[in-house]
């Protein structure tokens, strides 16, 4: 969990999860789909939204978290303004893509699956975008970055810090 | 009729019903299969691989903790394949086990190692990437080491069961571990301090949070005079940690036991119940002359009060305002007992033997805290015996000391579900009807989800219910929130059996939890002294007439309620 960043719920994000929580709750395991409802809703799950969901379903938060802690298509931490995926597939890995997640984590202070304070980016790996040629690999956005080494890194973040100025 | 299914276990013939386990029919060709997920009563995932056998007709290896017997099967329990098969599985599991068993207050007592030893395994066959989990000792009642964790569930399945879900399993694959949501301790869970996780834990990961080396501190310092008193059950459960029968009644050599630790005194806590019964069997007929809120609850399980302020807060008006026994004994002995004998209560240092978890958290409650200084376990005792080098089965029986030494076997009964609610009846039945000589309310005993009885008395008629496990006490809550149901005075315990099943009593061995019917075989051993005490009345006791005309007048006085009686507070958590 990322303690940093703040929730920032509005109203309508609560009325608009409370009917999914209303039309789901008298069906028997609704959990995982008011989840993804619930992401769908706000991006992602905090424990103020996991909390709704507990108190709407009544059920415990404990039960709550064990199953968005289980699905990696669950998140529990915002998104940044971009969005940076670090490719972890065979043959990224070979060639070292952990040492560029390694350096993406220390430029940014932060962990695989959390987000920058200030919002501007957020970490996350995955499997294979499809660039095997160039491994190692890592997208920004939609943008794709191929073979990487880790002081490359530095720059390239530089530039959307840039942008955001 | 049952459908009967015939089947051979290692060669030898049985016949069960149909649906039974394969584990359970291997019990009655009495072979036991090892276990570690399983545990009677409570959990049953399937998912350690330890139970694994072959079974014909079933494609490789089998859980026969979940696989249902067939007609014609053979079942081999103790093959090579068997062997081998679990053999693997504890080295897998020890792959990210702490391996401190030197000093882990299961060495010795520890399914794990057991089953290590009986299958030579090499624990250090696999290496686990180090994986340190901080320890959570946000709470005075449970100690979670999850780097001893091997994931069986049996905790979860404990909580669950008990319908509070403060914990759960977090995260996949390697990186599952146990714990409240968000990480967050234990503390801020909506954990009720029960303690049913740990004497459902097979290894050392869950333990009460011990106080012993400050009561051995104590013991030590010449300023302070010690006093121990031992609840109702602790006698009942005692001597299974010295290797005992379940259901020997050790009062005598616990006794004197406790003497040689070394204490000032050693007095008997079921004096105070007998205290609690009269004052919340009067209580019980003030609030029916005075209509005030009712059903009236039983006060005395502080998991059960911690469960009503985090859950059900609008029923705390329903709460006796009494305190339980144990913080009556200790308000009682700072007061009463230190101004008779010239003790300066600030000298006085209590200590409680209780055979539950949630007492730790129950003497710290701003409400009444300082009357009770610790609150040790059945299990911590038993240690500090041990520790001393006393020699616990050989030792004569001795009596409590006075003036808090006599109690009738109402007091005893405390310890099991049903107990408060008898004692309470006979002595409220007695003070509404001087002629009302019934003392036995069988209807009240006995391990059943809910009990209910009517009773009628003195032109009022009475009805009561008793349960004890906290999803009966969710049930029971609910049917009274629907206005299903009906009561004038209910007990609940929150352990299932009441505190003879208690979270802080010995840790048996899953070969004998998984066998004997352990709440039953424990209560026995009250009931059998309750009948044979010439008093069977709370309000008999000689004790009573000696604290009532010394001190506090007459129940549900002005003093006895400063010092006898405290409030509630919502706590919700979720």
């Amino acid at each position: 969990m990322n303690k940093n960043s703040a929730f920032h719920g509005t109203a309508e994000q609560k009325a608009r999860l409370m009917a999914v929580i209303e039309e789901s709750r008298s069906t028997p395991g609704c959990l995982m789909h008011v989840l993804q409802e619930a992401q769908g809703i706000y991006g992602y799950l905090p424990i103020e939204v996991q909390t709704i969901i507990a108190e709407g379903l009544e059920i415990s938060l404990s039960e709550v978290y064990g199953v968005a802690t289980f699905y990696s298509q669950f998140s529990l931490n915002p998104k940044g303004k971009h969005r940076i995926s670090v490719c972890l597939g065979t043959a990224c890995y070979v060639k070292g893509s952990d040492k560029i997640l390694a350096e993406v984590e220390k430029q940014l202070g932060i962990k695989c699956g959390e987000c920058t304070e200030d919002g501007l980016f957020s970490i996350d790996s995955c499997r294979c975008v499809g660039a095997c040629g160039l491994a190692p690999v890592m997208m920004i956005d939609e943008e794709v970055y191929g073979r990487l080494k880790p002081e490359m890194v530095k720059d390239i973040l530089n530039k959307y810090r840039g942008d955001n100025k | 009729m049952e459908k009967m299914i015939n089947l051979k276990i290692n060669g030898i013939s049985v016949t069960v019903p149909e649906g039974t386990t394969i584990l359970q029919a291997a019990r009655k060709a009495h072979i036991e299969i090892p276990t570690l997920c399983f545990l009677k009563d409570v959990s049953c995932a399937g998912s350690c691989r330890m139970c694994v056998v072959e079974a014909t007709g079933a494609r490789g290896l089998v859980a026969a903790c979940v696989y249902p017997v067939a007609e014609g099967m053979e079942v081999r329990t103790n093959t090579e394949k068997c062997r081998r098969s679990r053999k693997m599985t504890l080295e897998l599991f020890l792959s990210k086990h702490k391996k401190k068993c030197l000093s882990c207050e299961r060495n010795h007592n520890c399914e794990l190692q057991k089953l290590s030893l009986g299958y030579s395994v090499d624990e250090d066959r696999f290496k686990g990437e180090d994986f340190v989990l901080p320890i959570d000792l946000s709470t005075p009642y449970v100690v979670r080491d999850n780097d001893k964790c091997i994931n069986c569930m049996r905790c979860v399945a404990a909580c669950r069961k008990q319908h509070v879900n403060a914990i759960g399993p977090i995260g996949r694959g390697f990186n599952v571990h146990i714990g409240s949501a968000f990480d967050r301790p234990l503390a801020d869970s909506p954990c009720v301090g029960c303690g049913q996780c740990i004497v459902a834990c097979p290894v050392g990961a869950l333990s009460e949070n011990s106080t012993v080396d400050e009561v051995w501190s104590a013991l030590g310092d010449s300023a302070k005079k010690v006093v121990f008193f031992t609840a109702p059950s602790i006698r009942a459960t005692l001597g299974e940690a010295f290797d005992m029968p379940i259901g020997t009644n050790v009062e005598g050599k616990m006794v004197a036991a406790i003497r040689r630790l070394n204490p000032y005194a050693v007095f008997n806590m079921d004096v105070t119940a007998d205290l609690t019964i009269m004052e919340e069997a009067s209580e019980l007929i003030n609030r029916i002359k005075t209509n005030k809120p009712m059903p009236m609850f039983t006060s005395c399980c502080p998991a059960w009060i911690k469960f009503v302020e985090q859950t059900y807060p609008e029923f705390i008006p329903n709460i006796s305002t009494c305190k339980s026994p144990q913080q009556m004994f200790g308000a009682l002995l700072k007061s009463y007992w230190c101004e008779k004998h010239g003790i300066d209560p600030k000298s006085l240092y209590v200590v409680s033997v209780i055979p539950c978890t949630a007492k730790k958290y129950e003497c710290k409650r701003e409400q009444m805290k300082g009357d009770v200084d610790a609150a040790i376990t059945t299990r911590e005792l038993a240690r500090m015996i041990k520790t001393a080098g006393i020699k616990f089965n050989e030792l004569p029986d001795e009596e409590f000391d006075n003036p808090f030494a006599t109690a009738s076997g109402a007091g005893a009964i405390f310890g099991a579900t049903g107990g408060v609610m008898e004692a309470a009846l006979r002595t409220a039945a007695h003070m509404l009807d001087g002629n009302f000589e019934v003392l036995d309310f069988f209807a009240v005993r006995g391990t059943q989800p809910i009990k209910e009885a009517t009773y009628l008395v003195a032109g009022h008629t009475l009805r009561v219910a008793v349960t004890s496990g906290l999803e009966n006490a969710r049930t029971l809550l609910e049917s009274i929130k629907s206005g299903a149901k009906k009561y004038d005075f209910i007990e609940i315990m929150a352990c299932p059996g009441g505190c003879v099943n208690g979270g802080g009593q010995p840790t048996l061995s899953d070969s004998v939890r998984n066998s004997v019917e352990l709440k039953d075989a424990r209560a026995k051993a009250l009931y059998t002294s309750d009948v044979h005490n010439g008093l069977r009345r709370s309000a008999d006791s000689p004790v009573m007439d000696v604290i009532y005309n010394d001190y506090l007048g007459f129940p549900n006085s002005h003093k006895a309620h400063e010092i006898l009686h405290t409030s509630y507070k919502e706590n919700k958590k979720i």
